[in-house]
C-alpha cells in the first residue's frame, strides 16, 4: 500500500466496512479481495478534465468520461466549465453533479467559470457556485485576457479563498497558432505558437495573485520558462499550485511532422528540452499534480485538417501508465512521489476532502488497486470513452489498473468498468 | 521501369540524382509543346484527378494541360461548387475519390499538411501542387529547371530568395531544392518575414538586400501578401517596396549575366516594378512554360513507368 497522506509504503491489508475503511494493518476479515503483487493507493484525482455534457454529447457524456475515469483508476474528477451552457451558474453545476451521481463511477467536483459565458468580460456569479461547494474557477481553454478582470477575479474568490484557474495563454500571440513555434513549425509551415504567450500570463498572474495572497492554480504547465517562474513565485512564497499533463512529458512536438491532428493540443506538445523540464519540475515538486487535460472530440472533428482540428486529447485512461511508464521507471520519481502527484498532493491543491488518502480507518474507500509491472499497448477501439483521440495508439505502456473503488464499491473490477 | 517517386509531398524527399532526373525527364518532354500535334500516348488510360481546395488557376491549369499532353484523362473537382460546400469533410472527399479508382491526385490545400493526410485515405499517388505554408514541390522543381536551362548548371550559384519567407511554401520547398543540388541560398527580406527556426535551413539571413545584390547570381523575389500587413509584418506596402521591392537600380547592382524569378502571381509596384519584369534578365515568363515540361515529368515519373 502506498499512501502518500499518511507516509505509509508497506505491505498492509485494507478492510472496508460499508463505504468506509475500517482498519489498515495486519488484521483482515469479511470477503477477501487478493491484491498480491499489486500496489493499493487511493483512488486517483484530476484536477482537469473535460466532460462535455452538457452540449457535446457526441464526444463524451458524464457517464462515459466517468466510466473512462474508473478505468484509468480515478475516483474523483474536476470537470472544467467550457460546457454548452457554460457551467458559469449553480444550475450547470448541479446537473453535472447530479449526473454524475447517477452514473456512479466516479465523483465529479464541476470547475466553476470565472466570467459569464467564458468571455472574459463580466464575473460569474461565484458566490452561487461557492455556496454550493465550488472550489476551484477557471475559464479553460479561453484565457482571461484582462489584468483586471483576472485581478477582481483573484480578490473576489478571497471572500471563500477559493482557487482560481486561469488557462495560461497571452492569445494575441497565438492568433492562429497551430504548433510550438520553432525550427520544426517553419519547416511543417505551421503557424507557430510561441512558449512566451504561455509565460507572459503566467508571469502576470503569478504578480496579481501574490500581491493579492490569493490562491492560483497553474493549468497544463508547457514550458521551461513556466516552471521557472512557478518555482520563483514559490519562493516567494506565492499561494500558487501547478498542474502538468502526461502528454507534455511523454510526447514532444516532433509527432506534428505526422500531420496527424490527433497530436494536436494546447497548450502544444513542445520540445524535447520542455519535457526534460516538466519532468525535472514534477521531481523537485515545482509541479504539483499530474492532471489529464482529458479532451474527447468526434472523430469527425478530430480527423480533418490539422490547421481546422480543434485541440485536445484523452487522458483519463493513459495517465498512471504513462506516469508509471515515463516517470517512475527511468527514475524520474518514486513510485511515492508519483501516487502523490496523482492523489493527495492534486486532492489537497484543490481542497478536495474523501479523496487522495489518507487510507485511514474512518476515511471513505475510495482506492485503486493497480498491477504496476504490468504491460499492455494502447488500442484507441478499447476505450471506455466516446471519443478516440489518444495520440498513444500502439504505444506500450507499464502499469495496468485492476481495481478502482469507490466507497466501498467497485467502480472497476478486473479491468472492467463495473 | 519501375516508377522513380511514389508520392511528391515534399522538396525534402527527393535527393540530388532524382532532382536530376525529374529535370532530364522534362527535358526531353518539352519538345512535344513545339509540336503541332502536342500530345503523346504515354499516360492513356490513367486517371488524374486535380483535387483543388484553393483557387488556383494558373496552377491547375498547368497541371492540366501537362497531363493531356501525355494523355491522361483529367478532371478537375474544386471545392467551391463541389459536396465540399455542402459541408462534406477532407476525408469523406478522399474516401469517395477513393472509391472511384484514379491513379493519382493532384493535391492543393490551404491546410499545411493536407497531401499528407489525403495519402492514408487513399492508394492513388498523391502529388502535392502546394499545401499552407508547408511545400509547394513542383514549383521548386520548374524552378530549378528554369536556372539550370538558363545559367546551365545549379551547383555553386549564389540564390538569394527575397521577401516573406515565413508564410511561403515556394520559399521552402526552393530553399530546400537548391541546398540539395548545391547552390549557395541566402534569405534577404525583414525579421518578421524571416520563420524562427531558418538559420538551420542550410540557407544565410540577410536584412540587407543591397549589399548582396552584387554577389546574386539569382535573384528570386517572393510574393508579397496585402494581409501581412495587417499581422504588422511590415507598415506599408511602400515601406516593403523601398526596403525589399527590386526596381531599375536594385537590378543595376546585379552581375552580368544573373537572372531575377517570381513564382507569379506578381504585385507590380511592390516586390517587383514592372520595368524588372520585363526586363532581359527577368525569366517569369520561362517558368511558366517550364512549369508544364516539369510537370508532364512528374506525371510520367510517378505513373508512366508502370504500365508502359
Amino acid at each position: 500500500m502506498v499512501d502518500p497522506a499518511s507516509g505509509f509504503d508497506d505491505y498492509a491489508n485494507v478492510v472496508v466496512r460499508g463505504d468506509h475503511v475500517a482498519e489498515v494493518g495486519l488484521g483482515s476479515s469479511g470477503m477477501r479481495i487478493d491484491v498480491d503483487g499489486l500496489v493499493v493507493a487511493p483512488g486517483l484525482v484530476d484536477l482537469h478534465c473535460h466532460l462535455r455534457e452538457p452540449g457535446r454529447e457526441d464526444a463524451e457524456t458524464i457517464a462515459s468520461g466517468t466510466a473512462a475515469a474508473a478505468a484509468g483508476g480515478f475516483t474523483a474528477v474536476c470537470a472544467m466549465a467550457n460546457t454548452d451552457p457554460v457551467c458559469d451558474h449553480a444550475g450547470v453545476v448541479e446537473q453535472v453533479r447530479r449526473l454524475a451521481k447517477v452514473a456512479g463511477n466516479c465523483d465529479v467536483y464541476p470547475v466553476g467559470a470565472i466570467t459569464r459565458g467564458l468571455a472574459g468580460h463580466e464575473l460569474a456569479e461565484l458566490g452561487a457556485m461557492a455556496s454550493i461547494g465550488v472550489r476551484c474557477f477557471s475559464d479553460d481553454g479561453m484565457p482571461v485576457r484582462s489584468a483586471q478582470v483576472m485581478r477582481r477575479a483573484l480578490m473576489y474568490a478571497l471572500t471563500w479563498d477559493a482557487i482560481i484557474c486561469n488557462h495560461a495563454e497571452e492569445s494575441s500571440l497565438t492568433e492562429h497558432a497551430q504548433m510550438n513555434e520553432g525550427a520544426l513549425s517553419s519547416a511543417l509551415g505551421l503557424a507557430g505558437w510561441p512558449r512566451e504567450a504561455e509565460e507572459i500570463q503566467v508571469a502576470r498572474d503569478l504578480i496579481l495573485a501574490h500581491g493579492l495572497g490569493a490562491r492560483l492554480h497553474v493549468p497544463h504547465v508547457s514550458t521551461r520558462g513556466t516552471i521557472e517562474l512557478i518555482r520563483a513565485a514559490k519562493a516567494r512564497g506565492a499561494r500558487v499550485t501547478a498542474e502538468a499533463c502526461p502528454h507534455h512529458f511523454t510526447l514532444s512536438e516532433d509527432e506534428v511532422a505526422s500531420f496527424d491532428p490527433v497530436f494536436k493540443v494546447n497548450p502544444p506538445l513542445r520540445s524535447a528540452a520542455d519535457v526534460e523540464a516538466i519532468r525535472r519540475g514534477l521531481a523537485d515538486g515545482t509541479i504539483d499534480a499530474i492532471a489529464t487535460d482529458h479532451a474527447p472530440h468526434s472523430p469527425e472533428t478530430k480527423e480533418r485538417e490539422w490547421a481546422y482540428a480543434p485541440c485536445g486529447m484523452l487522458g483519463l485512461e493513459t495517465a498512471l501508465a504513462l506516469t508509471l511508464t515515463e516517470l517512475v521507471k527511468p527514475g524520474v520519481l518514486t513510485l511515492t512521489q508519483a501516487v502523490a502527484a496523482l492523489t493527495s498532493k492534486p486532492a489537497r491543491s484543490r481542497d478536495i476532502t474523501g479523496h487522495g488518502g489518507p487510507i485511514a480507518p474512518g476515511t471513505h474507500a475510495n482506492l485503486v488497486a493497480f498491477d504496476p509491472d504490468a504491460s499492455w499497448t494502447v488500442d484507441p477501439n478499447a476505450v471506455r470513452s466516446r471519443s478516440r483521440n489518444t495520440p498513444y495508439a500502439g504505444l506500450q505502456v507499464l502499469g495496468r489498473v485492476v481495481h478502482t473503488i469507490l466507497r466501498g464499491r467497485f467502480t472497476c473490477r478486473d479491468g472492467q468498468v463495473v | 521501369m519501375g516508377s522513380v517517386i511514389a508520392d511528391l509531398l515534399s522538396m525534402a524527399d527527393l535527393d540530388a540524382p532524382t532532382i536530376t532526373e525529374i529535370l532530364d525527364t522534362a527535358d526531353g518532354l518539352r519538345d512535344i509543346a513545339r509540336r503541332p500535334i502536342k500530345k503523346v500516348p504515354t499516360l492513356r488510360g490513367r486517371t488524374v484527378c486535380n483535387l483543388f481546395f484553393e483557387d488556383s488557376t494558373r496552377t491547375r491549369i498547368s497541371f492540366e494541360i501537362a497531363a493531356k499532353r501525355l494523355s491522361a484523362d483529367v478532371i478537375n473537382f474544386s471545392a467551391s461548387g463541389s459536396s465540399v460546400s455542402k459541408g462534406e469533410s477532407f476525408k469523406d472527399t478522399a474516401l469517395t475519390l477513393q472509391a472511384m479508382g484514379l491513379d493519382l491526385i493532384v493535391v492543393r490545400h490551404a491546410a499545411s499538411g493536407a497531401p499528407v493526410q489525403l495519402t492514408r485515405w487513399v492508394d492513388a499517388k498523391v502529388l502535392n501542387a502546394g499545401d499552407g505554408w508547408h511545400q509547394h514541390p513542383t514549383q521548386a522543381l520548374l524552378d530549378l529547371f528554369t536556372i539550370r536551362d538558363r545559367v546551365g548548371r545549379i551547383e555553386g550559384l549564389r540564390v538569394t530568395v527575397c521577401g516573406d519567407i515565413a508564410h511561403s511554401r515556394v520559399a521552402r520547398s526552393l530553399v530546400q531544392g537548391l541546398g540539395t543540388m548545391g547552390a549557395t541560398v541566402t534569405l534577404a527580406g525583414p525579421p518578421t518575414l524571416i520563420p524562427p527556426g531558418a538559420d538551420r535551413w542550410g540557407a544565410s539571413i540577410t536584412h540587407d538586400l543591397d549589399a548582396l545584390l552584387p554577389d546574386t547570381d539569382v535573384l528570386y523575389l517572393l510574393r508579397v501578401q496585402r494581409e501581412r500587413m495587417d499581422d504588422q509584418c511590415f507598415p506599408s506596402l511602400r515601406e516593403y517596396a523601398r526596403l525589399w521591392g527590386v526596381d531599375r537600380d536594385r537590378l543595376a547592382r546585379l552581375p552580368e549575366g544573373a537572372i531575377v524569378m517570381h513564382p507569379g502571381p506578381m504585385n507590380r509596384g511592390v516586390e517587383i516594378t514592372a520595368d524588372v519584369a520585363d526586363a532581359p534578365h527577368a525569366v517569369i515568363t520561362d517558368q511558366v512554360t517550364n512549369g508544364i515540361a516539369v510537370r508532364m515529368g512528374c506525371l510520367y515519373l510517378m505513373l508512366g513507368g508502370e504500365a508502359a
